[in-house]
């Protein structure tokens, strides 16, 4: 690991100053450290901002919750609050990793940990994520795990956090220091010609919270398909919440650089699709690569069996 | 950079470079060699100790961000239920994994994790055991929870 300074936030102006000079936040370190070690991840500058106290969990006034970004997603996963009321939420946190990396990980750490793709965690690769201009060997070759919908010819990486999926479903808004928010979807951003910015955020934005709207009044669900059991990246998810007013709130994780919100599947049912028309207006757009044109069907059919479960039909 | 940890019930107060994580500070420095260094990257569980009574993977630990802590390895654990559990049930081959898994199933337990045995596979997938020794492993953790 390269040399770098270690120094701990005083508060959350000291924070934002140090952020805006290139300093990194430290937090659970479970993909930091992890990058740090590979050589993808090389700051002068390490802030640790674990200790701001940002690792409560409060309810709103409009009857939402705040959550604080320092909370563990292990301690969100078995809070009260989000267990009763955003059972995907909790769902989704206790499909992804492992319990002693969910220990340590991070809510606002969670939202900004980075692909999987192997080119990008290897520095003899070239990668336009890591290395701007390099090239993306992963449109060629090792993809059978990356995206199907919303990439580039300069990048097929997926973001590979659970949590991103349930909170794009929802609708949740993260909060930055200073006061500024960010709604979800909207937080992370599509590669485009510039893989290399996974998120919206500058330097200095500073994750304090994420935002939950009042819950909804139907049945959730997080669903995930992966190579095998437990303590694996998700081939493709869905996180699926049914609001009795305005229908189903979908998303997909996997099959994108964000956590796709599935707004024509949702808008499909609003006019009365059936759920296998919402699912083919959802994949319309879909383009997979040499192999992993199964992501479609797989996506397609977690869509289909997932709102047949959450409806009972 | 200063740094103040509780291990085993000792104090230490120790000076490392902000680089060190838990796991190299525990083996090179306190010579606790308890705590194994497999895959070095947070996947094999064969580091996890024991963090303010949580389990965590010590490779992934950047030392200096753990100031404070209260830190059981396996050299801290006397004559554990799990320990024997574990020996009773032949729950080892090579015995790499085997601090790890302890260590892990012990924060399992903690967490409230129960005996069914898909219940503890699921928690403890994130120790791997090359030996294969899984199903003798969730039989010791189950007569335990």
């Amino acid at each position: 690991m390269r040399p770098f300074a270690y120094s701990r936030a005083a508060d959350l102006e000291a924070a934002v100053a140090a952020g805006r000079e290139g300093a990194r936040y430290l937090a659970g370190g479970t993909n930091l450290v992890d990058l740090m070690r590979l050589g993808v991840e090389t700051p002068e500058r390490l802030l640790d901002v674990g200790r701001l106290g940002l690792d409560q969990v409060t309810e709103t006034g409009d009857g939402g919750v705040l959550i604080g970004a320092g909370v563990r997603n292990s301690d969100l996963a078995r809070h009260p609050l989000i267990r009763e009321r955003y059972a995907v939420v909790s769902q989704a946190l206790l499909a992804g990793a492992s319990g002693q990396l969910r220990n340590m990980a991070t809510i606002g750490g969670n939202l900004l940990q980075r692909t999987r793709c192997v080119y990008f965690q290897d520095v003899s690769k070239p990668c336009n994520k890591r290395a701007p201009g390099s090239g993306c060997p992963a449109i060629e070759g090792e993809h059978r795990g990356l995206a199907i919908l919303g990439h580039s010819s300069s990048c097929v990486a997926t973001h590979p956090s659970d949590l991103a999926v349930a909170l794009t479903a929802l609708g949740a808004v993260v909060h930055l220091a200073g006061g500024r928010t960010v709604p979800m979807p909207g937080l992370h951003r599509l590669p485009g010609d510039d893989p290399s910015r996974d998120t919206v955020l500058e330097p200095g934005d500073l994750i304090v919270g994420v935002e939950l709207p009042p819950p909804l009044s139907g049945p959730q669900r997080y669903r995930k398909v992966r190579d095998r059991a437990s303590f694996a990246f998700a081939l493709v998810s869905i996180a699926a919440a049914v609001d009795g007013r305005d229908g189903v709130r979908l998303a997909l994780g996997g099959v994108s650089h964000v956590p796709w919100r599935c707004v024509a599947a949702e808008e499909a049912l609003r006019a009365g699709a059936s759920f296998a028309e919402a699912a083919d207006a959802e994949l319309a757009d879909a383009r997979p690569l040499r192999d992993n044109g199964f992501k479609v069907t797989l996506a397609r059919n977690l869509l289909v069996r997932t709102l047949q479960d959450l409806t009972h039909t | 950079m200063d740094l103040s940890l509780r291990i085993n019930g000792s104090e230490h107060v120790l000076d490392v470079d902000p680089r060190v994580t838990l796991l190299d500070l525990l083996r090179e420095r306190l010579g606790l060699t308890g705590s194994k260094k497999g895959c070095d990257q947070g996947q094999c569980g064969a580091c996890t100790v024991l963090a303010d009574g949580r389990r965590i993977v010590a490779c992934l630990a950047l030392a200096v961000s753990y100031d404070g802590a209260e830190v059981v390895t396996i050299e801290g654990l006397e004559d554990h239920p799990l320990q024997r559990a574990f020996i009773e049930h032949d729950a080892f081959q090579c015995g790499y994994c085997t601090p790890g898994q302890i260590m892990s199933a012990v924060g399992y337990l903690a967490e409230g994790g129960g005996g069914d045995p898909g219940a503890i596979r699921e928690g403890m997938s994130g120790n791997l055991c090359r030996c294969g020794a899984y199903v003798n492993i969730v039989a010791a953790i189950g007569e335990v929870a």
